[in-house]
């Protein structure tokens, strides 16, 4: 039976109403000590109207979001296979090592003297990205991928500059790349020229190189690709674009698969991001803080944003101006020195590893993929022949004429106490489902996992369409109206 | 190693059910002469958490946090209390290691945060909209002047000279590159009312900033007139939220776009970032924002619900004519900053913004006694520059030496600007006491001997 309560509580899960409408301006949750009623030095610009901004007692709070966290999946709770995500277990002793006053509690322009070992961190993990990919140098201000992205594009923008080639524009993207991809060259100002993908998954290496041209600036690429397998004709690839005067932009998205086992600039790469919050656990607390750090090529190391940290034997120092050895810098991304906070669990993630284990992360990452990829090539579609890298992709083929969709199976996912996978990514493929379990799912995660998926998968083909119809039944929210939501915004609550 | 599962038994059935005889089989597609034989060279291995946590303790314990010492720095991040619940809270795993809330199914906990922060952050900077954070202020103000240059089609941008140089380095190397010609006035103590005469009929916006680098705070209403005369839009840029606790917010002097550093509520120094970008504007422009929004919705059962909305902007759907390229927000530190504008409320909010002007008012004063200092900044909230008679690098350096963080050098942020390599920028905030107020002046004071 279905009982209606007269709260709208539903046993554990309690009502969340909006802080809004229990919250009171006449209260608040902190106690300050008492102004001592000084003449302002204002000059007349005292804010006249109240915020309207209601307070919730510290009791009050606490439940408000201990009841709203309530209502959110997450990877300590079960496995999240989003692909390109690495949704990989967050570490608490990364957290515990932020949170020490002497990296969380220091100001970005305190006397260098005083930072001395926030400095030695930095460089520190710039040198792990160093070794880890052979590359020349590291840009470590970005703020999340997409960022590292521009910044690599910058430099690029920034090297055909010094050599007088301010006319070439064009950047060679396929279609398979995150969107990120030709959004971050538009902003950097280059005209995006799609590449064909081969039927194998892979960048058409004929239609590449028929598409550069004296104009090409670059190109980007993901490797391993969007579609979760190795370009394998990379070296090719970097060959053509260097030989036409070009440079390679690789998208380190999917570095997981490979760190450890293969060195970029091995494979003819200009610049990368690494996103810290993938490959080096960094938390994505529900959509960020990220962090991109970009590493750089000799071609380009000189190019490289302020700031950067140097050894000069008396101490570390930081580069903070453009001039001296900096003088070619492109400029700034961001106020002060990037992501610090990540900075410290990624080298504390590092740390844990070491090389050896870094190696044994890409190799059970890879494991676990094609585990799931051999655990249901014979219910589900897989995309491409072959084994794959860290993710498994899978088209919509199986689900034809049953009637349900990706969406539908995804969101019956969620019923089944799993995150959905990627969907509708990389746009290659039709109906797309793309899952990257990481290596940090156990063998007897993966294997609920794969009974979930065999078990929707039939049931799907045997026209047992409740469990899609309208999914999720069991999640504390049924399916939303995202075109109400567009078509009407409302983005914040009414005074 | 701890956080691999995996032992070599399922790893030895796994391969056996992919129905390869080892690992590297999966990895041929690697180029053979790139493939690495072992681990990569020169790096340790792997360690307890014992030893991590000595080896990074030492390099914390080389640094000298802001609570031991007395603390005046700012320019961009400030010291403030963060009630322990913040932190409480934002450690959460349902918060912490959850994802982008793409599901709404089951991610209302971040959704509905998102919405009350997007709420709170309108109705403190008194603008139409928020959306639901950006990396940082000074990435927010790059993206509002491409913003700017998208909505007027025009490609022209004035910078005052009270822009933090950080913040306008962010901003011109983003412009820069798509063609936006920008106007960059000397800085200037005073400097945002300048900008009123540059204003043209090819003026995309102007970028004016209050409370401004240098402290100063200043009505932006009549150049926000201004521009919508020439049919420019202002942009209003600020580094310390906590002001608009106590002074008027940036949206009721008619500015179109504002933009700034959220740090100040919920979240720490940290050296500098992760911080958190607020950005609010127009609701006319809500289709020409960048970053995610929050929305509103009804899910089947007809209860209210919330989603990410509008994405039709972003780059996942329109590619490279996506209105930013930005993919990640800065969701755990937004969550940080509502929870405790939660626990503050307009109430505490202004509590502790009175601590923190008379703070600031206690210390210029103080300042203004000593014999040579010069209190530049008339006009300010938490924040004033003043006029050393020496280089203010060295002096602050000697105060650093005497175990006093004394303010920031304007030269560390712009070395270039002529006439003020004496410049210290000096914040105060509800942190600083009566003490570390006099310890500032006899390190200050020490600091000059000799130089008067």
């Amino acid at each position: 039976m279905t009982i209606e309560t007269f709260t709208g509580a539903k046993a554990l899960l309690q009502k969340t109403e909006l802080l809004f409408e229990y919250g009171s301006v006449d209260k608040t949750g902190i106690d300050t000590a008492k102004p001592e009623g000084l003449a302002d030095s204002l000059g007349g610009l005292k804010r006249k109207a109240k915020p309207k901004l209601p307070a919730l007692t510290e009791p009050e709070a606490m439940r408000h979001y201990i009841r709203l966290s309530q209502r959110n999946y997450a990877i300590d709770l079960g496995m999240f296979p989003l692909g390109s995500c690495t949704m990989k277990h967050n570490p608490r002793l990364n957290e515990a090592m932020a949170r020490l006053p002497g990296f969380s509690d220091i100001h970005p322009l305190q006397p260098q003297s005083t930072v001395q070992g926030a400095l030695e961190l930095i460089n520190s993990l710039s040198d792990w990205l160093l070794k880890l990919t052979g590359m020349k140098a590291v840009a470590m201000s970005p703020k999340a991928g997409a960022h590292g992205e521009l910044c690599g594009m910058l430099a690029i923008r920034a090297a055909l500059d010094a050599r007088g080639l301010q006319a070439r524009k064009k950047v060679l993207v396929p279609k398979s790349a995150h969107g990120t991809n030709p959004a971050t060259a538009a902003q950097a100002g280059f005209e995006v020229v799609e590449v064909a993908q081969t039927a194998d998954g892979r960048v058409d290496v004929d239609d590449f190189k028929a598409k550069i041209t004296e104009d090409t600036a670059a190109c980007m690429i993901t490797n391993p690709n969007t579609c979760g397998l190795f370009e394998h004709q990379i070296k090719e690839i970097a060959d053509l674009i260097h030989a036409a005067g070009g440079y390679f932009y690789c998208d380190g998205a999917n570095f997981n698969a490979i760190v450890g086992k293969v060195r970029v600039a091995d494979l003819g790469v200009d610049a990368m991001h690494i996103n810290l919050h993938k490959t080096f656990s960094t938390p994505h607390g529900g959509g960020g803080p990220g962090s991109g750090p970009v590493v750089l090529s000799a071609a380009l190391a000189p190019f490289a944003p302020v700031p950067w940290v140097v050894n000069d034997g008396d101490g570390f120092k930081l580069i903070e101006h453009k001039e001296g050895e900096a003088s070619q810098a492109f400029g700034r991304m961001v106020a002060f020195q990037g992501q610090m906070g990540m900075y410290v669990r990624a080298l504390s993630y590092m740390m844990s590893h070491g090389a050896d284990g870094l190696k044994q992360v890409s190799e059970d990452a890879v494991l676990n993929a094609n585990y799931i990829l051999a655990s249901l090539k014979d219910v589900m579609t897989p995309a491409f022949d072959g084994y794959c890298m860290h993710e498994a992709l899978f088209d919509d083929e199986f689900l034809e004429g049953t009637g349900v969709t990706t969406l539908d199976f995804a969101k019956a996912m969620i019923d089944e106490g799993f995150h959905p996978m990627t969907m509708y990514f990389p746009l290659v493929v039709h109906g797309a489902m793309l899952i990257e379990p990481t290596e940090t799912e156990s063998k007897h995660t993966l294997d609920d996992f794969i009974k979930s998926m065999r078990g929707l998968a039939e049931a799907a083909k045997s026209n047992d369409k409740s469990r899609f119809d309208h999914a999720p039944h069991l999640a504390p929210s049924k399916r939303l109206d995202e075109t109400l939501a567009a078509r009407k915004p409302i983005l914040k609550m009414a005074d | 190693m701890r956080y691999l599962p995996l032992n070599d038994d399922d790893r030895k059935s796994m391969l056996e059910t992919i129905g390869v005889s080892n690992i590297d089989e999966l990895f041929k597609d690697i180029p053979e002469s790139a493939r690495l034989d072992g681990p990569v060279r020169d790096l340790p291995l792997v360690q307890s958490e014992m030893a991590v946590a000595r080896a990074l303790g030492k390099m914390a314990g080389k640094n000298i946090p802001a609570a031991n010492v007395p603390f005046f720095c700012g320019a961009g991040a400030y010291k403030h209390h963060v009630p322990a619940t913040v932190d409480h809270i934002i450690q959460r795993s349902e918060f912490l290691t959850s994802y982008t809330p793409y599901q709404p199914e089951i991610a209302q906990g971040t959704l509905q945060s998102l919405f009350e922060f997007q709420t709170q952050v309108a109705r403190l900077l008194d603008c139409d909209v928020a959306n639901a954070s950006m990396y940082d202020g000074s990435t927010a103000c790059a993206e509002a002047v491409v913003m700017a240059a998208r909505v007027t089609k025009r490609k022209k941008v004035i910078f005052s000279g009270g822009i933090h140089p950080h913040y306008f380095a962010a901003a011109h190397i983003l412009a820069d590159n798509i063609g936006i010609e920008i106007v960059a006035l000397d800085p200037a103590i005073d400097g945002e009312k300048a900008v009123t005469q540059h204003i043209d009929n090819e003026t995309a916006a102007v970028v004016v900033s209050c409370p401004n680098v240098f402290g100063t705070i200043t009505d932006l209403s009549e150049i926000a007139a201004a521009a919508t005369e020439k049919g420019a839009l202002s942009i209003g840029v600020f580094t310390e939220v906590m002001a608009f606790g106590l002074i008027e917010p940036l949206g009721a002097m008619g500015i179109d776009i504002v933009v700034g550093e959220g740090q100040s509520i919920g979240n720490a120094l940290n050296f500098g970032g992760p911080y958190v970008g607020l950005f609010a504007t127009r609701e006319k422009f809500i289709r020409q924002m960048p970053g995610r929004l929050a929305g509103q919705t009804v899910d089947l059962d007809g209860n209210r619900g919330f989603v990410l909305t509008l994405s039709t902007r972003e780059q996942h759907i329109r590619r490279e004519k996506a209105t930013s390229n930005i993919c990640t927000n800065s969701g755990l530190c937004a969550l940080a900053f509502t929870i405790h504008m939660t626990l503050l409320g307009e109430k505490g909010l202004e509590q502790t913004a009175i601590l923190n002007h008379e703070a600031a008012i206690k210390t210029a004063k103080a300042l203004g006694a000593i014999v040579g200092v010069e209190v530049l900044t008339k006009n300010f909230f938490n924040e004033i520059a003043v006029k050393l008679p020496v280089n203010a690098t060295e002096v602050v350096q000697k105060m650093a030496d005497a175990g006093v963080l004394g303010g920031v050098p304007f030269s560390r942020l712009n070395k270039d600007a002529q006439g003020f390599e004496n410049v210290l920028l000096i914040a105060a905030t509800e942190v600083t006491t009566d003490d570390d107020i006099a310890e500032l002046v006899t390190a200050l004071t020490n600091a000059l001997k000799g130089a008067i």
